[in-house]
């Protein structure tokens, strides 16, 4: 496999006397990244600004002022992480890795109960949920053990104990419950895989095992009376595989978005929405905001905020091929993946073609965990750029 | 861009690079998928998606139009409205989930005093009826209840408080049989033209006038377009559009409230099942129409129990609900002689003043026809044949119109054994035997005889297989009373707005015209009048007294198993009638006991003169 450069990578010294820009390292970071992810997040606040007026009682900006905090918060630490050296957290790997298992383990301790599931904590100022941050920690830790082992390849011991090291905290979100994010969990591990050269057999042997596992989960348990999924959860998931049959409230939220979402048409609804504004969406302001979207500001909108994720997405993927060192890659890798997933089964779900699995969509849901973490997340991917261009610097006119 | 390797350094491989490509490719594809879908959604099928989201936050509450009056030809109010409010289901918006469905219609029983097991007998059974639509569970339901469910709606998704006409009948049972009543429109009766524009829940007439005049007292119902949300709360400042309801037209009878009464309470004096009919002899109106037993018309307007069902339906013998002035079906004994006089004077059968002998017996075929009573009136024309009722002058009247079909066609022209066309639903046509239907009766092997003489001199004196009714005997009567016009009896007079002007009159031109020479006019008609008020006549002991010259003919008719039917049909005034009153009773026994008393209170209400009694003295009894 390739070497890993961790610690080889330092920036030379600047001759010249460095510009402000320079000193604050801007000329390093990944504009279009950036730019993409502060103007996914302040389109949030505005589409939650217009459509949770009147949703807390004597409060019109109840979500709006809190999700503009959270973007201000994440924005902040996205740029404390860009200067840092992601390298670090290799080394810290085993120190990430325990701290996530713990964190989603205190939630069935100290976590308060939301609709039926425990999966945050009730912090002075915001409920903190770990498993949002857990998604950049998997993705960070696992890379470390990745690393760790591919100068001896991957036999199949090995592509078994990564999973393990990926399964073992989806399994702790999945038992919270948490579906959806257990499942970003495994798309994060697949994709750190993925990148460190798993082999395509043992990758594909995952894949039918993973089809087998939702098979027995929502066909077989079900039918011989030990069902593993709660009513709700297989309800939703398997309630878009046969659409318009009215049978559930699952279907019916989706169907109620898919009209949303539909009556937007080219151009919008704008204030005349109905379908989000007379509450007939449910969740408006988190699972199903591109609802909202897509009916207020119809498919000019929609398209946009898509066209935004999509250049996100691309800009990640770039990042993983200019990374430095293989743990940059892998890290890199891991957070794309957890990007594209969410956001194609998030739109995915609102377009009425994905399983309704509770995922937020990164940046626009309103949450400051996910808001917070995905912020993150994009801060270490441009650590990892800033290192890049760092160590190429001169080499390289961008 | 991924593969430039050489730019990439050493750190990028070849597997590596394949790997990202593929990744990138994926990425490519998701997002393809997801833009192919928005599109799709978005702009190829945007307009029905809007049309399903106005659909959504629109409802539409029907404003049901308060339906017409039924008033009397004095504009007394015999049907009036009353509001109601109804608590009913849709049950398109209830819950899908059978678990909760459940629940809440456990709710609503507990809310009603209802158990859950009759809430979904009571929605099955109305939803076999018509799918869909609202089922009401209770009429007059408490202002209560109704704030409650107003405050939990988001409780009671599908639950609706309406507020409904109900009718009220301020006369009570007075000329329940007219009215008919109103109902929900079925599915059925969805499709039929008649109910075009309506929509399932929406009230129509089921039976009678208000059957009959639905589209005039009917109204159109009006709208009410809100905006609301998904809780189907209305949304503030989402009132869209109101269309106001058009109350239906009043519907003014051609019934006289007084003589109605006068005539229902001669009815059910005699405590016997029949019928009475009172009518314009000139124009068809009818001035009044009663049949015996009656009923409660406000039975009709809640939902009926066992006990009700079983009284009004399961009792084929005094069936309640049938109106015998319009679909009885009896033989009418003598007061058929004025038809058969009619036929033969003709036919050429006899003249007005041709003496036969009444010998008190009539041989045919070796069977002996006598008239009632063993009486022997001797030689006799036409006027006195009709006074003392002498069968054997009609038997030989029969006789000599065998064979050939004069006595059915002028029968038949006259108006028996076919429908009046009167403006009321569930008129029968009867029977008028004829040798045709004998014959093919017996050809089919129904029956054990052809046609013969003797049916034709059965017929000729009301007996035999004959069946009709009061409403045709008196349009008989009327016809021969008016000189030939056959009337068509009507109910209805006419449709007035709420302000009394008249948007329509209902004066149905008649069903037809026959000729009847003045000769033979004057003679049945003295005959008749004979027969009422001059000594000796079948029913001096009755009109003998009554201030009012009449002409009426008695009918006493044997209808093996029962006793004996008991008809009156009386003209008044004599000589010029302007009304005919035809009565009869089930099992009343001779004609001058039961129906001639009946038929002269209601020619003393409507004269407003009464009887001196007097001697009946050596009347003959038919």
């Amino acid at each position: 496999m390739y070497a890993t450069r961790a610690r080889q990578a330092r920036p030379e010294a600047f001759t010249a006397r460095p510009s402000i820009a320079e000193r604050l390292g801007l000329p390093y970071m990944d504009g279009a990244l950036m730019l993409s992810a502060v103007a996914l997040a302040a389109f949030s606040v505005f589409v939650l600004s217009q459509t949770t007026v009147h949703d807390v009682p004597g409060s019109p900006n109840y979500f709006a002022d809190r999700q503009a905090i959270y973007v201000g918060l994440g924005v902040v630490g996205m740029y404390l992480l860009t200067r840092v050296d992601y390298s670090r957290f290799r080394e810290l790997r085993v120190g990430i890795y325990t701290f996530l298992c713990v964190s989603i383990s205190l939630v069935f301790v100290f976590g308060f109960v939301a609709r039926g599931s425990r999966r945050a904590f009730d912090l002075p100022f915001f409920s903190f949920q770990p498993s949002e941050l857990g998604k950049l920690l998997l993705a960070l830790a696992l890379a470390g053990f990745v690393i760790d082992g591919a100068r001896r390849g991957f036999d199949r011991r090995r592509t078994l104990r990564y999973l393990a090291f990926g399964l073992v905290p989806a399994a702790l979100v999945f038992l919270q419950p948490d579906l959806g994010t257990s499942l970003v969990f495994g798309a994060i591990t697949l994709a750190v895989m993925y990148v460190g050269g798993a082999r395509w057999t043992h990758l594909a042997a995952i894949g039918a095992a993973a089809v087998a596992l939702a098979t027995v989960v929502l066909v077989v348990a079900p039918a011989v009376g030990t069902p593993v999924l709660k009513g709700y959860q297989e309800e939703r998931l398997t309630s878009f595989l046969h659409p318009g049959e009215d049978s559930s409230d699952a279907d019916y939220q989706q169907n109620q978005a898919k009209i949303a979402i539909g009556s937007g048409q080219k151009t919008g609804r704008g204030d005349r929405a109905t379908q989000t504004r007379l509450d007939f969406v449910p969740e408006r302001h988190t699972d199903f905001i591109f609802a909202v979207i897509g009916e207020r500001y119809g498919f000019g909108g929609a398209a946009l905020v898509l066209s935004l994720y999509a250049l996100l997405i691309w800009r990640a993927l770039r990042i993983v091929t200019l990374s430095k060192n293989s743990y940059g890659t892998l890290v890199a890798g891991g957070i794309a993946a957890m990007l594209l997933f969410q956001v194609f089964v998030n739109v995915g779900m609102n377009l009425g073609i994905m399983p309704i699995t509770g995922i937020p969509l990164p940046l626009m849901s309103y949450g400051g965990s996910s808001v917070l973490a995905t912020f993150l997340a994009i801060g270490v991917l441009q650590s990892i750029h800033m290192q890049a261009r760092l160590s190429q610097k001169g080499r390289f006119a961008w | 861009m991924y593969l430039r390797s050489d730019e990439r350094g050493p750190r990028m491989n070849n597997r590596l690079a394949l790997r990202i490509a593929a990744f990138g490719g994926l990425a490519l594809v998701l997002f393809a998928v997801l833009f192919v879908r928005l599109w799709f959604l978005q702009v190829i099928s945007g307009e029905e998606y809007l049309a399903e989201a106005n659909n959504n936050r629109i409802r539409e509450f029907r404003v049901s139009a308060p339906r017409g009056e039924i008033l009397d030809r004095d504009g007394n109010v015999l049907v009036q409205n009353r509001t109601s409010l109804a608590l009913q289901v849709n049950p398109r918006k209830l819950p899908a989930n059978t678990a909760r469905r459940r629940a809440e219609l456990a709710r609503l029983g507990a809310l009603t005093h209802t158990s859950l097991r009759r809430v979904r007998r009571t929605m099955r059974k109305r939803l076999m009826l018509a799918p869909s639509a609202p089922v009401t569970l209770r009429r007059d339901v408490g202002h209560y209840l109704v704030y409650y469910l107003q405050e939990n709606q988001d409780r009671f998704p599908g639950v609706e408080v309406r507020r409904v006409f109900v009718r009220d009948y301020p006369q009570g049972t007075l000329a329940a049989h007219l009215f008919g009543n109103v109902g929900e429109v079925s599915e059925e009766q969805l499709k039929a033209p008649r109910h075009r524009g309506l929509e399932p829940g929406d009230a129509v007439g089921q039976d009678g006038v208000e059957y009959q005049y639905d589209g005039d007292l009917r109204g159109r119902a009006g709208a009410t377009r809100i905006q609301v949300d998904s809780l189907g709360r209305p949304t503030p400042g989402g009132r869209l559009k109101v269309l106001k309801p058009a109350p239906g037209g009043n519907l003014r009878l051609t019934i006289d409230s007084s003589l109605q009464e006068a005539g229902d309470a001669a009815l059910s004096g005699q405590g016997l099942p029949g019928a009475y009919v009172a009518m314009n002899a000139r124009n068809g109106e009818i001035l009044a129409m009663g049949s015996n037993p009656s009923f409660d018309p406000t039975v009709f307007t809640r939902p009926l129990t066992q006990g009700q069902v079983d009284e009004l339906y399961r009792d084929p013998v005094l069936s309640p609900l049938t109106n015998r002035a319009i679909a009885g079906a009896y033989p009418t004994g003598s007061s058929f002689k004025p038809i058969t006089s009619v036929a033969a004077l003709a036919s050429g059968a006899a003249t007005v003043d041709e003496p036969i002998l009444d010998d008190g017996a009539f041989t045919l075929g070796g069977i002996t026809f006598q008239n009632a009573g063993g009486a022997a009136y001797g030689t006799i024309a036409m006027q006195t044949a009709l006074r003392v009722s002498s069968d054997v002058f009609y038997y030989t009247l029969g006789d000599r119109m065998y064979p050939g079909t004069a006595l059915q066609t002028w029968a038949r022209r006259l108006g028996i054994g076919s429908e009046t066309g009167i403006d009321l639903p569930g008129e029968q046509p009867g029977l008028l035997p004829t040798p045709a239907w004998r014959n093919d009766l017996y050809r089919e092997g129904l029956t054990d005889r052809p046609w013969s003489a003797g049916d034709n001199v059965n017929l000729a004196v009301g007996q035999g297989d004959l069946q009709t009714d009061p409403l045709q005997m008196a349009v008989a009567y009327a016809t021969i009373a008016n000189g030939g016009k056959v009337p068509r009896p009507h109910v209805g007079m006419q449709v007035e707005d709420a302000a009394g002007r008249v948007l329509r009159e209902i004066a149905p031109a008649a069903a037809g015209r026959v000729r009847i020479d003045r000769g033979w006019r004057e003679t049945i008609l003295a005959g008749l009048h004979d027969a009422a008020q001059s000594p000796g006549g079948t029913s001096y002991g009755v009109f003998g007294g009554f201030p009012v010259p009449v002409a009426g003919k008695t009918g006493t008719a044997e209808r093996p198993p029962h006793a004996d039917q008991s008809w009156y049909v009386v003209l008044a005034p004599y000589p010029n009638p302007e009304i005919v009153v035809a009565v009869t009773f089930e099992q009343g026994g001779f004609g001058s006991d039961t129906a001639a008393p009946a038929a002269l209170r209601i020619l003393s209400e409507h004269f407003g003169k009464s009887a001196k009694p007097v001697e009946a003295g050596e009347g003959a009894v038919e």
